[in-house]
């Protein structure tokens, strides 16, 4: 069926509940003439996990980088529309990057650790910050992270050594660790399971699920099951718009659009 | 010329040869090239190696052993009277006839005696040659007719040639190989004889350089000290400003070029630092003794300091500036091997552009750059045309940086300049002194790129 950008996507279930932390309206993003994001609108709710989901190059990630500016890094890119976080545009040329970076935190697909101790990997978003002063509230900042991350207990001995030559897993753990270092109130997460194998996969799922209390995450992914699992919002996106969004358990029962239906039944993308 | 005809006949011999295996092969199938063990070519190449290959190392061999047998016809050709000459003159009077014979004028010889054997000399050169053409001939006629009699379908052409490929390449490298180490070895063997005349421990720790020896017994003054303290010093002075110029410089060039310059900046600006090491050193020679010695003594005097116009700080300055692009191409490398998702990371998180490149990009490229440096720096030890130009000659032990000093490889070069004669200490000095420059530029070499080899593995 043709897609037009005059289409509205299908708002099924609830609406966000409360006030959206993240609201996305007309949004574009072009790279040079090709437009890889057509007018979306979507809201992310406070304290929720949305998983955004759709065929490979569909725009999913792009979405994503728009919501931390990431995008700004990109030779060429252009986004017009208006994302706010809290209200505030974050396109705004008042707000500063470096500060909106710290209120939204990302994870990305591959796990890139620097090639620091474990310790410094975590603590360089709070040194970058200023967020802690003397060395113990470092240590207490360092150590609180990587409990939430799950991670503690299994490098506490050796916190001076290089986080690079951890497992994948720990890795990409040692990435939320990082992220949630520096309390934003948002994480974003770009694949974040998909170089990893599905014991690690499980554990980093329980940690999302975990960290939904105290933070609003935004995951991209490309296993229905995983989408199904953690969150609790789903936005469906194709060809660079937003098809459907709306209850994760609906979204998955009970699609409205007939692309929604294909791609999670698996008859495409 | 006549050697040149004996080549290109071996050659065009081959060519043919090659053909008529070629054909051989096709015609022993009856035209179906398919059934044929390996291709029709490599049946040719087979051919035409047992051609050329046997007949080309029988003149290596023959060409090899000629003087010596000639010399020795020669000698027993010669009037019995010469029989009895020390072996000096013998060998003088050999050296004279081969010249003569070389020459082929006789206006010039020493007596009957010489004129005689050259004219004997060049006579059994030409039949020489003329059986060893014909000698060479024959084998790759022989060769190739034997190697073309078994051609067949079933004869593995393709396994032979590639094996004969593979032993010229072996050749080749062997050929590199020990041609570096007899070079290795003659260094070690003339600073052995340098060794047996100054103690080792007199040339490594001795304080006072001064290589003039007394021609006469009597003379006073130059009597010969070999203490190389005072030229590594000065070698390492000078090395010592000239990374502190190239280092600095070299490594904010790179990052600005890798991490800030947009492309178009990169375009113009990366070659034109590359023009900076296309420029031959003694360009940078002459740029030290003309403009920046004279520049740095002006300075100096306004500044009530005395700069020697052979100060280390020009000749450091100016070979800096030199190895500026060495470092800065090197850097630039490793800095745009950094993985780009560090950076994201690093920005991910809020980190400013310089926080990155401070805190993520430039210590992920750190082992590069140190083994880029110590690149350089072995460079910088090993460099010549710039400090004969524009650093002293006289030995000074000294840190100063506004001093003349000398360098290992400006006294190799003195030393070796002139006349001189190859037994006296003060010309076998250089091969020790070349030697320890050659143990310290290879053991930089070594661990710079075994730093960097350790670094390129982490990221791929
Ligand atoms: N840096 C870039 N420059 C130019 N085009 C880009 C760039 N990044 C993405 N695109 C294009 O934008 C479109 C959306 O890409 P995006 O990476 O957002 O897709 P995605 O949904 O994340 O896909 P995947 O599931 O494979 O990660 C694609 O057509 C892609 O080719
Ligand atoms: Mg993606």
């Amino acid at each position: 069926m043709p897609l037009t950008s005059e289409f509205l996507p299908y708002q099924s279930g609830r609406n966000v509940a409360g006030p959206a932390k993240v609201s996305a309206r007309g949004v574009n993003v072009f790279y040079g003439d090709k437009q890889a994001l057509k007018a979306v609108d979507l809201d992310i709710g406070t304290n929720e996990v949305t998983a955004l989901i759709g065929p490979s190059g569909c725009g999913k990630s792009t979405f994503l980088r728009c919501l931390n500016r990431m995008n700004d890094l990109i030779e060429g890119a252009r986004v017009t529309g208006t994302i706010t976080l809290d209200r505030q545009d974050i396109y705004d040329r008042a707000l500063d990057v470096v500060q909106l970076r710290a209120r939204v935190g990302m994870v990305f697909q591959k796990p890139n650790p620097f090639p620091k101790s474990i310790y410094d990997n975590v603590a360089y978003g709070p040194r970058i910050h200023g967020l802690a002063q003397t060395a113990a509230e470092f240590d207490e900042i360092v150590e609180g992270s990587l409990q939430r991350a799950g991670l503690f207990d299994e490098v506490k001995d050796r916190l001076d050594e290089p986080g690079t030559g951890l497992s994948g897993g720990q890795q990409q753990r040692l990435c939320i660790a990082r992220a949630i270092a520096v309390s934003p109130e948002v994480i974003l997460m770009d694949e974040p399971c998909s170089a990893l194998d599905p014991i690690a996969t499980a554990k980093v799922e329980e940690l999302i699920d975990e960290l939904r209390e105290n933070f609003t995450i935004v995951i991209v992914t490309h296993s229905m099951q995983q989408a199904a699992r953690v969150s609790q919002r789903t936005a469906f996106f194709h060809l660079g718009e937003l098809v459907e969004v709306g209850d994760t358990e609906q979204i998955f029962t009970n699609p409205r659009h007939k692309l929604t239906q294909g791609y999670i039944t698996g008859r495409f993308g | 010329m006549q050697f040149v005809t004996l080549l290109a006949s071996l050659s065009l011999l081959s060519v043919v040869l090659y053909r008529m295996g070629r054909g051989r092969a096709i015609r022993s199938v009856g035209g179906n090239a398919a059934t044929l063990h390996s291709l029709p070519s490599y049946y040719g190449y087979y051919v035409a190696l047992w051609c050329g290959v046997p007949a080309v190392m029988l003149i290596a061999v023959w060409l090899a052993g000629e003087p010596f047998l000639l010399k020795s016809l020669v000698l027993d050709g010669l009037p019995s009277e010469a029989g009895g000459l020390p072996a000096a003159r013998l060998s003088l009077l050999v050296n004279e006839v081969r010249q003569l014979a070389a020459s082929g004028d006789y206006r010039f010889a020493s007596g009957d005696v010489a004129r005689a054997a050259a004219e004997h000399y060049r006579e059994l050169r030409s039949i020489s040659f003329a059986a060893m053409s014909v000698a060479a001939l024959a084998l790759a006629i022989a060769c190739g007719v034997h190697a073309l009699r078994r051609v067949s379908p079933s004869l593995r052409a393709r396994n032979r040639v590639e094996g004969a490929v593979q032993v010229f390449l072996i050749t080749s490298s062997t050929i590199a190989i020990f041609t570096t180490i007899g070079i290795v070895l003659s260094l070690v063997f003339e600073s052995l004889r340098f060794f047996r005349l100054v103690p080792i421990t007199d040339f490594i720790f001795g304080l006072d350089w001064s290589p003039q020896m007394a021609m006469r017994q009597e003379q006073v003054g130059a009597s010969g000290a070999f203490g190389a303290v005072p030229l590594f010093a000065g070698t390492l002075l000078i090395s010592v400003i000239a990374m502190a110029v190239a280092v600095p410089v070299g490594l904010l060039s790179a990052i600005y070029m890798a991490e800030y310059a947009d492309r178009r900046f990169r375009a113009v600006a990366k070659p034109l630092l590359e023009v900076l090491a296309g420029i031959p050193t003694v360009v940078y020679g002459f740029f030290a003794v003309v403009t920046v010695a004279p520049f740095l003594r002006q300075l100096g005097e306004t500044a009530g300091l005395t700069i020697a116009s052979e100060s280390a700080l020009a000749t450091g300055i100016v070979m800096g500036v030199m190895i500026i692009p060495f470092i800065s191409s090197l850097s630039d490398d490793v800095i745009c091997a950094v993985p780009e998702s560090l950076r994201h990371g690093s920005y991910g998180l809020g980190a400013t552009r310089s926080e990155t490149i401070k805190q993520v990009v430039i210590p992920a490229a750190l082992p590069g750059i140190v083994g880029g440096v110590l690149l350089a720096v072995s460079r910088a030890i090993g460099e010549t045309m710039i400090v004969v130009m524009a650093a002293g000659l006289s030995a000074h032990l000294t840190a100063n940086p506004f001093a003349s000093v000398t360098t290992v490889t400006v006294q190799i070069v003195s030393l070796l300049v002139g006349d001189q004669e190859f037994d006296s200490p003060k010309t076998l000095s250089a091969f020790a002194l070349g030697l320890v420059l050659f143990v310290v530029t290879l053991g930089l070499n070594v661990v710079a790129l075994s730093v960097v080899r350790k670094y390129r593995e982490k990221y791929d």
